[in-house]
């Protein structure tokens, strides 16, 4: 079973107490942007098999959202960090560049 | 290809079993075809059957990363059924359906079509309605559908409790044609019947890159070195993200496991199949006896072919509270595929930004069943640029929001 360490309130939850919230560091697009960024913000998600970044919700514990840096071929939990960010931040990013020498995720590496 | 018949067996009894020949060959690759499939799974082997059946095109290579037919095509229920709401989704898994009735014939394989009946149970209001609008719709589609009420439902499977305390039978969809196959035959009979028009079928032979000129597939790199074509057809279920990004686009596409399990042996005690999408889970009996079971997809993407056990847990908490008697059943084996859903549960067959190359996905947690249509479709896309059956499930209805909502028909239960 997949336990992820909730950083709001700093539990372990297991996957049955979380609420998974799909690709993370999406870039909102809106009214009057082109319809090819809507048609990507909308629809088009990453589908990696190996390092992925996620959105998942502490539901049955406090309630807030977080992101969880995770491999999904796996399973295996890179970590878990704040949902205040737009990126993933350097310190998951080494630990997973640790685990998956020459990972590249969208245009970061 | 000597072909199966009574006779055949009769003959081979006389000569201690000595004349059976292998049924497909497992050629190297040449270094050119006319078109390459990658995927030798259900949808890939019957989109190049038909694509050497209807349009003549056989001088064809089918690439698969592991066996034969070992994906999906081997981890799915092998439910059929086309009881779906929407024109597009009617028209190819009918399609599909149809084909399955002779196929046996077809292929000269004998694929175990049983069209035993499939019940898709009705257990709160709104899915009263929601069957009965179905029933509507393929009334007008010409599938063979109707609602039927829960004391036809007690008769046609005894075993079913219809006083369940949380979600009573309130009714259900009957396609009586619908039913079962065995899904290993299947890839099998398509693969015999390719390698016998000439097609190289080439296993264990991974993909590594998608080479293109000016826009234009021109081949692609695997592990048994460079092979050119001019046409590509992606058919690779959960993997069809990684492909995409080998081709370089991206899908709308998200793959998750999905899980199934079976029981140990028992007698025959059910010849339909059932389906309770309320409470997450659906049965059918195999030929052997066991107890075929399926449930949920995970909720998080994944690639583990395992999946999480708490699904397990509440599909068979389903069905037992749906038929008591398999409380006390043994669980043999639980296994998992990868599934490729997009977000309004209808498949993509569909051209790519990249010219000659066309993708046939998305069936998420419901290919089997269309198999036959999907290549139907997928192989007239290829060969001739457009097919009636797949002109609704291009890439482009994402963008132009023109979605074949099949919540309902796929949501849940496959």
């Amino acid at each position: 079973m997949l336990i992820l360490s909730c950083p709001n309130c700093g539990e372990l939850k297991d996957e049955t107490e979380l609420s998974a919230g799909g690709e993370a560091h999406l870039t909102r697009f809106g009214p009057g942007s082109s319809d090819s960024d809507f048609e990507g913000y909308l629809f088009n998600r990453e589908n990696p098999k190996g390092v992925h970044f996620e959105r998942w919700r502490c539901s049955s514990g406090c309630g807030k959202w977080f992101h969880a840096a995770r491999c999904t071929a796996t399973n295996e939990v890179f970590g878990t960090y704040s949902a205040q960010v737009t990126e993933p931040p350097q310190e998951i990013r080494d630990v997973v560049s640790a685990k998956r020498p020459g990972w590249t995720w969208r245009d970061l590496s | 290809m000597k072909r199966y018949s009574a006779f055949a067996v009769a003959r081979e009894a006389f000569r201690f079993h000595s004349g059976w020949e292998r049924a497909w060959r497992s050629p190297e690759p040449k270094s050119e075809y006319d078109a390459i499939i990658v995927g030798a799974g259900g949808h890939g082997l019957a989109t190049a059957y038909y694509l050497g059946k209807n349009h003549g095109i056989k001088n064809v290579a089918v690439i698969e990363k592991g066996w034969l037919g070992g994906g999906n095509t081997g981890r799915n229920t092998t439910i059929i059924r086309s009881n779906y709401l929407q024109d597009p989704s009617a028209a190819i898994y009918e399609k599909a359906r149809s084909l399955y009735e002779d196929l046996s014939q077809d292929l000269n394989y004998n694929i175990m079509f049983s069209p035993r009946g499939v019940i898709m149970l009705a257990q709160t209001e709104h899915e009263i309605r929601g069957y009965q609008r179905t029933a509507h719709a393929n009334a007008l589609q010409g599938v063979a559908t109707e609602f039927i009420s829960p004391q036809r439902v007690k008769e046609l499977c005894p075993i079913i409790s219809l006083e369940g305390p949380r979600y009573p039978v309130l009714g259900g969809l009957w396609q009586p044609r619908g039913g079962t196959a065995r899904h290993d035959a299947v890839a099998w009979g398509y693969a015999r019947a390719c390698s016998d028009m000439g097609m190289d079928i080439i296993q264990k032979c991974e993909v590594t890159g998608v080479m293109s000129e000016n826009g234009k597939v021109s081949g692609v790199r695997t592990t048994k070195g460079e092979i050119k074509c001019s046409k590509l057809g992606m058919v690779v279920a959960g993997h069809s993200g990684v492909l995409a990004e080998m081709a370089g686009f991206r899908l709308p596409i998200e793959s998750v496991p999905l899980q199934a399990l079976v029981s140990e042996p028992i007698k025959p005690c059910m010849d339909v199949v059932v389906m309770a999408n309320t409470v997450h889970g659906y049965m059918s009996q195999s030929d052997k006896g066991e107890m075929v079971i399926g449930g949920g997809t995970d909720a998080y993407n994944g690639y583990t072919q395992r999946g999480s056990f708490h699904h397990i847990e509440e599909t068979v908490r389903a069905l037992i509270e749906t038929f008591p008697m398999i409380s006390r059943l043994k669980m043999l084996r639980q296994w998992g595929g990868i599934v490729d859903v997009t977000g309004d549960r209808s498949p993509i067959l569909s051209k790519t930004p990249l010219e000659g190359c066309f993708i046939n996905c998305g069936w998420g947690t419901g290919g089997f069943k269309a198999i036959p249509g999907s290549g139907w479709g997928m192989a007239e896309l290829m060969a001739k640029g457009h097919s009636p059956l797949t002109e609704d499930f291009g890439l482009n209805r994402f963008r132009e929001g023109r979605f074949i909502d099949e919540s309902v028909a796929a949501g849940v239960a496959h």
